[in-house]
């Protein structure tokens, strides 16, 4: 790189003092100007013959003042490649150069030959320039009814510091329209092609102005300002979200508006307000989305297929002259299309510009906001381009994530090319956040679990704190002695099954069994009872609690009584075969009295259940 | 042998059973409570996926506004905010003016993603803040109800206000509007209230002044708690149901919570000052009276207390009437006794549509229809009945102030329909009170009487009425509250209360086990019945009947859905295409929107603060193209922006509002006369119309080249031909018209050139002297001459 630099200047250096004498000599220019678009774009084809002594490695373009200022994009390239293979247009280096011999009001552009020129040898170029706001609309205010008129400029003659021996211009129009234009010798007017030439011999600098003045509806939306932010996530996602600034370029409006016009007779009422855009997505592109600072704007279309998507969208209103909007376009795109991976770096590889077609751009900027913990960044871009970095802080982040910020003035289409951004960035990194997520979900639970394990009372001697313990313990005495009398309730329900079994079998010898066994366990319960009782009463909390349970413990006794002498009485009369009548007639007041025990045990019950 | 063992087997597991099932209970209510709050949640999406995530109607771009400039510029330049965007040029100190809870809770929300790293847009926290507060407000309905009637009446109330339709309108995603957090601050407040009462604790009455302020904060409907609380208090007193935890439940209340509300800046010493708290003071001082009768009553003899009694009372009556006889003149000196017009409009139906037009020209100020009932809280009205009914049996502190609030709201929500918002919490706690005991009582019945399990009737008996009682277990909560608590006041009452408590309950179970199984079963499957019809309604309300955020209409037709953007695309035009400073005359409606959207200075918006300005503008619409001219340019009013929804039937444009606008117009400026605009008692646009109608700048704005749309000018939404068609404008041009022409934009036309117009000058000098010498007859016409 180094050494090819040096010879570079070395070359210039001796191009510089040999200038006089051996300029090259352009033996044919041929230049078509499209005015088809609001992009003014010129294609020249020049042959440069070397006539010098000298080898000759360069070719200087020189560009007048006011083109320069517009001139968005330059491109020479070899004419016998571009014959070859349609595809694979290789350009030839182009630097701006100051010379300080030559007219100011010129700036100058030196493309670089691919290979140098003997004396004698030629070569043939093709140059392609794009100027934005080359077209001045005239009148600059118009009414809904007029029509959109535009002027351009230029000279009949190929402006070179060289002299030129055979030129020839052509003019495309945007249609045959045309309110007027220079008409010099050798003008001929076909449909909406003017053609000028041929000329010959011309000396250097030749300049002879023309100015097309016809009749343009073409949209001239220009973007003031576009963001491009594009965000790479490792899982799988490049989201590309655009913040568009957008203004018809053209005449602007002046008084009414009428939407009836408008509506009724779109092609001669506001013809040269354009209502849709249409962008060139990239193939597999999802989740498109559509809105402006106040929501979503309804109105576009999305058509798709393997090779592009294309989107169709409407600003909320027609665009006429001088009218202003702003919008929002987002879309995702796979990741595995657009990164790849080479000797451990990583590198997106990306189209610059705007999928939007024929749009200019004043000013663009391009984000390209890389995963948190990315390293080791550079970008890459095939034209020269202001660029710096920033963070951004997104979702979880920590540190913030690397943002690399591209700028550049003047935009247009011809920019679409691909740009890279280099970085380095682990596996393990993308892991962070669920990890922090989930270690963060851990110890709120954590936490909790501590919380509620934690004794945070202040004073273990505290009043209150004993008080609270105390009142603890009684609940699960009380807790117990509930246990007890539930398991007492049963067994009387047993006795009661055991009863209903005999009435129905008749199988004394089993319910005498039944009331064996029911006695025992109501021994065992009672004993059970006996030390709860004695322990709840050493509690000063439980004294208020004590009255109810000592009433229920003697209630149920007085229940467990009555449902014994039921069903001896039961059995007895089963035995003495006795009437099932009889029985129950005896029985009977027994019941009673043990339906409204149970029902007073069962309201006891409740009322400490409460009170725990 | 065989069978006692068992059944001795599964004696103890019946304890163990019974704890596992509390337990479970606990478990299982908790995900009840998440699900219903998911549900609250998500059923308030609708709007986002049938629509998009933005901000719906008007007040919410006011509130969303404000949240924005919160967000931005911290909480103490939003204090000082004063707003030069709004009332050119008399502006709005929002800071002063606001109920500040709504956006202090969203940039709360905003600021606390955002300092963890969520970066949400403050739009996004807007729209999504009310579905949330609505999860709270159901989990809230569950607290305040298990208060009451325990947790089974809790959930199913919870469950119904997660869904009520009237509460939804108010709070899909979008719908940022103070109601959507206020709701969730009433029920909160009156929650903390009916715990405090339970419970007697300071702490929850300290919470009770907090959420008290938050409510403040939120909502004007504030002054319904600080009435209803006082009210219900009074009841308790009245019924004797005094009780040193109404004291505590209500003194804090009202010292803490009236403190806490005059730090507001809106409400500042209105709090102490206006009729609307008038009440809580009252009763304030009754229950001191009360109390302090209690305690002289607890040291005196009943014979010295009698002496004591007509000793009081005597010199008591005297100074009493001299207080009152001094507050009654204070109050009546002011115009409207002390009343706000919107409290006024509420206790006197009639008064808005008497003396303020403007309240009444809001639609939700309007009395609603009775299907309006059916529609916002459909079933619920009928089983509301039951549900006071159930709140009766047994009466409790709490019960009866659910049934005082159900009683208040349904009057409320009678006079305004934007109030059925307050009325349906105290539906949904009323009817899961229903629900929730019928169920029980059926479900009870159905189990005794199974035959599968008559065998074991009795253990089923022991094991429901445990059930019973862990489900009324809340009910006696009081008691074990009072229980608990250190200072046990009247222990009379209370035991008296306790005496009578499980009798009824026990009559009331048996009473219950009587009712047959069969029909028992049908009356269960018509309330799952019933309870999927209101499922079915609520899904179908929040779907299809409030999840249009209405500045985007959308209209079915044969070839699939047609979106009605054209408001944002006015907006937008505006934002993008004049000037920063210009400023936009509208109707009042479109105010926060425009300001919000196209951030423009308008005239007036949906504040409705200062009626004269209102009626200027209504003035304005309602002259002659040449003095609404003269008006607006007075105003320094650059585009006038209408709405017409004549072309594609969009029935709620300028035209059906014009009558406000006359009449609003005409209580100021008496040269609007209303009966100039009417043929027969009606507003009419066809060629029946008045000619001050056809000549009104409403109509010229409104109709201007309508009529070269279908070579007719049929009016699509009053269904006719217009009166006048052909007419060019003088002073007006058209700038802008959206796609579907619902939003025309006009431009001022410059003044005249003095020197061009020198011979046309004198001749409309006289004109104008003229009208000047009419006017001064008539009174003022314009105040910014």
């Amino acid at each position: 790189m180094a050494i090819s630099r040096y010879v570079l200047l070395v070359f210039t250096i001796a191009m510089l003092a040999s200038t006089a004498l051996s300029d090259p000599i352009l033996t044919k220019v041929d230049r078509r100007i499209y005015l088809t678009s609001q992009i003014v774009r010129i294609a020249s084809t020049l042959k440069v013959e070397n006539p010098g002594p000298l080898i000759m490695s360069e070719v200087l373009l020189a560009f007048p003042e006011l083109q320069a200022k517009n001139l968005a994009y330059l491109m020479a390239s070899s004419h016998e490649s571009k014959g070859k293979a349609k595809g694979s247009v290789v350009s030839l280096p182009i630097k701006a150069v100051n010379l300080n011999d030559r007219p100011s009001a010129l700036t100058f552009y030196s493309v670089i030959l691919p290979k140098e020129l003997a004396a004698g040898e030629s070569f043939t170029l093709d140059v392609l320039a794009a100027f934005t706001h080359a077209l001045r609309p005239v009148p600059e205010k118009i009414t809904q009814a007029d029509i959109q008129l535009v002027l351009y400029g230029d000279s009949v003659y190929y402006l070179s510091p060289y002299e030129v021996k055979v030129q020839s211009l052509s003019v495309k129009l945007p249609d045959s329209k045309i309110e007027s234009y220079t008409e010099l010798e050798n003008t001929k007017v076909h449909g909406s092609e003017i053609k000028y030439g041929p000329y010959e011999n011309l000396p250097p600098f030749s300049n002879s102005p023309i100015a097309f003045h016809f009749q343009s509806n073409l949209p001239f939306a220009v973007a003031e300002e576009l963001v491009r932010e594009i965000e790479i996530s490792h899982w799988g996602n490049v989201q590309v979200t655009e913040h568009y600034k957008l203004i018809h370029g053209g005449a602007k409006i002046k008084g009414e508006f009428s939407r009836l016009d408008f509506q009724a007779r779109p092609n001669d009422r506001g013809a040269s307000a354009f209502s849709f855009l249409v962008a060139h997505l990239p193939a597999r592109a999802h989740s498109v989305y559509y809105r402006d600072l106040i929501g979503n704007i309804s109105t576009s279309h999305l058509r798709g297929d393997s090779k592009k998507t294309e989107l169709m969208i409407e600003p909320r209103y027609p665009m006429l002259g001088g009218w202003r909007t702003a919008f929002t376009i987002g879309y995702g795109l796979p990741l595995q299309d657009f990164l790849y991976e080479s000797e451990g770096n990583r590198f997106l590889n990306m189209t610059f510009g705007s999928p939007m077609i024929e749009l200019a751009i004043d000013t663009l900027i391009l984000k390209v906001v890389l995963p948190e913990g990315s390293s080791d960044i550079s970008a890459a871009a095939p034209f020269p381009i202001k660029q710096w970095r920033e963070t951004k802080i997104s979702h979880l982040d920590i540190g913030g994530r690397p943002v690399v910020v591209l700028e550049k003035t003047n935009v247009v289409p011809e920019h679409n090319q691909y740009f890279q951004v280099y970085y380095k960035f682990s596996g393990l990194s993308m892991l962070r956040e669920p990890l922090m997520l989930i270690s963060g979900f851990l110890f709120f639970f954590a936490a909790c679990i501590g919380y509620m394990h934690a004794d945070t009372s202040i004073s273990k001697s505290s009043a209150s704190y004993l008080a609270k313990q105390q009142w603890e313990e009684v609940q699960v005495l009380i807790h117990k002695v509930q246990n007890v009398i539930s398991r007492c309730l049963a067994t009387h329900d047993n006795l009661e099954a055991s009863l209903r079994d005999l009435s129905r079998t008749g199988d004394v010898q089993a319910c005498k069994a039944a009331r064996k066994y029911a006695d025992g366990l109501l021994k065992e319960l009672s004993k059970e009872m006996k030390p709860l009782l004695t322990s709840l009463q050493a509690y000063p909390s439980a004294a208020q609690i004590l009255p109810k349970v000592e009433e229920l413990v003697a209630k149920e006794r007085e229940l467990q009584e009555k449902v014994m002498l039921k069903h001896s009485t039961a059995v007895e009369g089963y035995e003495r075969k006795s009437g099932a009548r009889d029985i129950d007639h005896r029985v009977a007041l027994l019941q009673q009295k043990i339906t409204a025990l149970k029902q007073e045990v069962d309201d006891l019950l409740q009322f400490i259940d409460d009170i725990i | 042998m065989a069978a006692p063992e068992t059944s001795t087997a599964a004696v103890p597991s019946l304890y163990t059973n019974n704890a596992l099932r509390n337990a479970f209970g606990g478990v299982l209510s908790f995900f009840i409570l998440l699900l219903i709050g998911v549900m609250a949640f998500s059923i308030r999406l609708f709007s986002v996926i049938k629509y998009e995530s933005v901000i719906h109607e008007f007040d919410p771009y006011f509130n969303y506004r404000v949240t924005q400039f919160l967000a931005k510029n911290g909480i103490y330049e939003f204090w000082n905010w004063f707003d030069d965007r709004t009332w050119y040029p008399l502006g709005r100190v929002i800071g002063g003016t606001v109920y500040p809870g709504l956006t202090l809770t969203a940039g709360t929300i905003w600021w606390l993603l955002n300092s963890l790293n969520i970066p949400l847009s403050v739009e996004t926290v807007c729209v999504f803040t009310a579905p949330i507060f609505s999860a709270l407000a159901s989990w809230a309905t569950f607290l305040l109800t298990k208060e009451v009637k325990g947790t089974g009446a809790g959930l199913t109330a919870a469950a119904l206000l997660a869904m009520v339709p009237s509460y939804i309108s108010r709070s899909v995603a979008g719908s940022y509007d103070n109601e959507a957090v206020a709701i969730f601050a009433l029920i909160f407040t009156f929650y903390l209230y009916i715990k405090t009462l339970n419970t007697g604790s300071l702490f929850y009455a300290t919470l009770n002044s907090i959420a008290y302020f938050y409510m403040v904060c939120s909502w004007g409907g504030y002054t319904f708690i600080i009435n209803l609380i006082p009210m219900h208090v009074l009841l308790c007193i009245v019924t004797g149901r005094f009780s040193s935890r109404l004291y505590i439940a209500y003194a804090p209340l009202v010292v803490l919570g009236t403190l806490l509300a005059a730090l507001v800046p809106v409400v500042g010493f209105n709090a102490v000052m206006t009729s609307e708290h008038f009440a809580s003071f009252l009763v304030f001082i009754i229950l001191h009276v009360v109390a302090f009768v209690y305690y002289i009553k607890g040291i005196l003899s009943p014979k010295m207390f009698k002496v004591a009694v007509t000793l009081v009372v005597s010199v008591g009556l005297a100074v009493c009437c001299a207080v009152i006889a001094v507050l009654i003149a204070l109050v009546a000196s002011s115009p409207t006794k002390g009343w706000s017009g919107r409290s006024l409009s509420l206790l006197d139906p009639t008064y808005a549509s008497k003396y303020i037009p403007i309240i009444a020209s809001v639609s939700e100020h309007q009395p609603p229809t009775w299907p309006s009932y059916f529609m916002d809280i459909n079933v619920l009205a009928f089983l509301v009945p039951a549900g006071i009914v159930a709140c009766f049996s047994p009466l409790s502190d709490s019960s009866s102030f659910v049934v005082l609030y159900i009683a208040t709201s349904v009057y409320f929500s009678g006079v305004m329909v934007r109030l059925m918002l307050v009325f349906a919490p105290a539906a949904c706690i009323t009817s899961g009170i229903a629900l929730s005991q019928s169920f029980d009582v059926f479900t009870r019945s159905i189990k005794f009487q199974l035959p599968g399990i008559s065998s074991n009737t009795e253990v089923d008996a022991a094991e429901t009425s445990s059930a019973t009682a862990e489900a009324q277990n809340d009910a006696v909560k009081t008691e074990k509250s009072e229980e608990t608590s250190k200072n046990r006041p009247s222990k009379k009452s209370k035991k008296k209360e306790k005496e009578e408590k499980p009798s009824t309950k026990a009559k009331a179970e048996k009473r219950l086990i009587a009712l047959p199984l069969d029909s028992s079963v049908i009356s269960l499957l018509l309330l799952i019945l019933l309870g999927a019809f209101y499922v079915v309604h609520c899904v179908w309300a929040a779907a299809e009947a409030y999840s249009a955020p209405s500045i985007v209409l959308t209209s079915h037709s044969h070839d699939g859905l047609h979106v009605f953007d054209d408001f944002r695309e006015a907006y937008a035009w505006l934002r993008h295409n004049t000037d920063v400073d210009d400023k936009v005359a509208s109707w009042w409606d479109y105010g926060y929107q425009t300001t919000a959207m196209a951030n423009r200075t308008v005239i007036v918006d949906n504040n409705t603060w200062n009626n004269t300005h209102i009626a200027t503008v209504g003035t304005a619409m309602s002259s002659p193209e040449k003095a609404a001219w003269e008006i607006f340019h007075s105003l320094d009013v650059k585009y006038v922006l209408v709405v017409f929804g004549g072309l594609v039937g969009y029935p709620s444009d300028d035209i059906n509002k014009f009558l406000w606008m006359v009449r609003i117009g005409g209580g100021v400026f008496p040269h609007i006369k209303e009966p100039d605009y009417l043929r027969d008692g009606q507003y009419r646009i066809d060629s029946q119309a008045t000619p001050t109608m056809l000549n009104c700048l409403m109509y010229k704005l409104s109709y201007y080249r309508f009529v070269e749309t279908d070579g007719k000018g049929f009016d699509r939404v009053r269904q006719t031909e217009i009166g006048k068609k052909y007419f060019k404008l003088t002073h007006f041009e058209e700038v802008f018209t959206t796609h579907h022409w619902m939003v025309r934009i006009y431009k001022l036309k410059p003044p005249k050139n003095r020197i061009r117009g020198k011979t046309k000058k004198s001749k409309s000098k006289t004109s104008s002297a003229s009208s000047r010498a009419k006017r001064s007859g008539m009174g003022k016409k314009n105040p910014w001459h």
